[in-house]
């Protein structure tokens, strides 16, 4: 999803820029709070960063002749909310910018806004929907780091196509240009992403499902129906 | 059953890359000389951007020299990534097997 250096022209990224600054301020709010109120769950937090980093420097190809890369933030949206894992994003976008010359200091609030925030925050309010529903937890972890997956490339389509639009056509057809190029690539890339967030989440309620519970992630309950099921 | 989420992931996983095999042998047939396929797909939306007469208008301030460095990069924010990773669940694990 990363929109090269110098990709978007005056005012578009400006626009991005000045759209994620405010999520990242929250973000860094609530990380402050976390450090002084909750720091048990801080080595949950630099796994979630860590696992970020793993899979947003896999290039995997996809069933379409091309490659791109899943984003890894489903996991730490789902534990600890999208604002938190702007800054996350911010981290990894900022060492692939820098060193890889992979998205850029220019493009970075669209690419912010595309992976560490608009993703994760369809991933959040999917996962705490699906909580409500009662549905199985698995199953809406990997619902819900699919779509963190999927949405953040639609919303790179969509950022791209209202920058670039069509000269015949206009924005509609050039977000389906796009969409063609970075979704239907994406699509098996965010499902492989979604099972592996699951099977790390499983990992997760294994050895501290204490903190789930403190993060409000999974209630006590739901913990003991997943161990009794998993017996 | 106690391996069932594995189980899923590795079939997912499996399903893909043999899925990946066989595309890939249809699309080695049809190559011609110096061609190459699997290019990034960030790649492809800038060229795109690039056949409309779009000229970017600020480049990165540091490129990888090569390929090889820049997957040298690249295998760093895996492995870094992956160590934090497996220290945590390791201190997780032991720590749990220690008291229980």
């Amino acid at each position: 999803m990363h929109i090269m250096e110098g990709f978007l022209p005056s005012p578009w990224w400006q626009l991005w820029w000045l759209v994620s600054l405010p999520f990242v301020v929250l973000g860094f709010y609530q990380l402050r709070k976390m450090f002084q109120e909750n720091r048990e769950a801080l080595p949950l937090l630099a796994v979630a960063g860590a696992f970020v980093f793993v899979l947003s420097s896999l290039k995997l190809p996809s069933v379409t002749g091309s490659c791109s890369h899943p984003t890894g933030t489903g996991l730490s949206a789902v534990l600890f909310g999208a604002f938190i894992t702007s800054i996350l994003a911010l981290v990894v976008l900022m060492y692939q910018a820098l060193f890889l010359a992979h998205g850029g200091i220019t493009t970075m609030g669209a690419n912010l806004f595309s992976m560490g925030i608009a993703g994760p925050l369809l991933a959040w309010v999917l996962y705490r929907a699906g909580k409500r529903a009662n549905l199985n937890t698995f199953l809406v972890v990997f619902i819900a780091a699919l779509a963190a997956d999927l949405f953040t490339y639609m919303v790179t389509s969509f950022q791209l196509a209202v920058a670039f639009p069509a000269s015949e056509g206009g924005i509609t057809t050039s977000f389906a240009a796009f969409l063609a190029i970075f979704a239907i690539t994406q699509i098996p890339l965010a499902i492989i992403e979604g099972v592996i967030v699951a099977l790390i989440f499983k990992y997760i309620i294994d050895v501290r499902p204490d903190i789930l519970v403190k993060l409000n992630v999974l209630s006590k309950t739901a913990i003991e129906r997943i161990r009794e099921a998993a017996a | 059953m106690k391996y069932k989420a594995e189980i899923i992931a590795g079939s997912v996983i499996l399903i893909f890359a043999i899925i990946f095999l066989v595309i890939n042998a249809g699309i080695q047939e049809r190559l011609s000389d110096g061609e190459e396929a699997w290019g990034g797909a960030d790649g492809q939306a800038a060229d795109l951007i690039e056949s409309g007469g779009y000229e970017p208008w600020f480049s990165p301030l540091w490129e990888p020299p090569s390929g090889e460095i820049e997957s040298l990069f690249f295998s760093l924010q895996a492995a870094a990534g992956a160590l934090v990773i497996g220290y945590f669940f390791g201190y997780y694990k032991g720590k749990r097997k220690g008291t229980g």
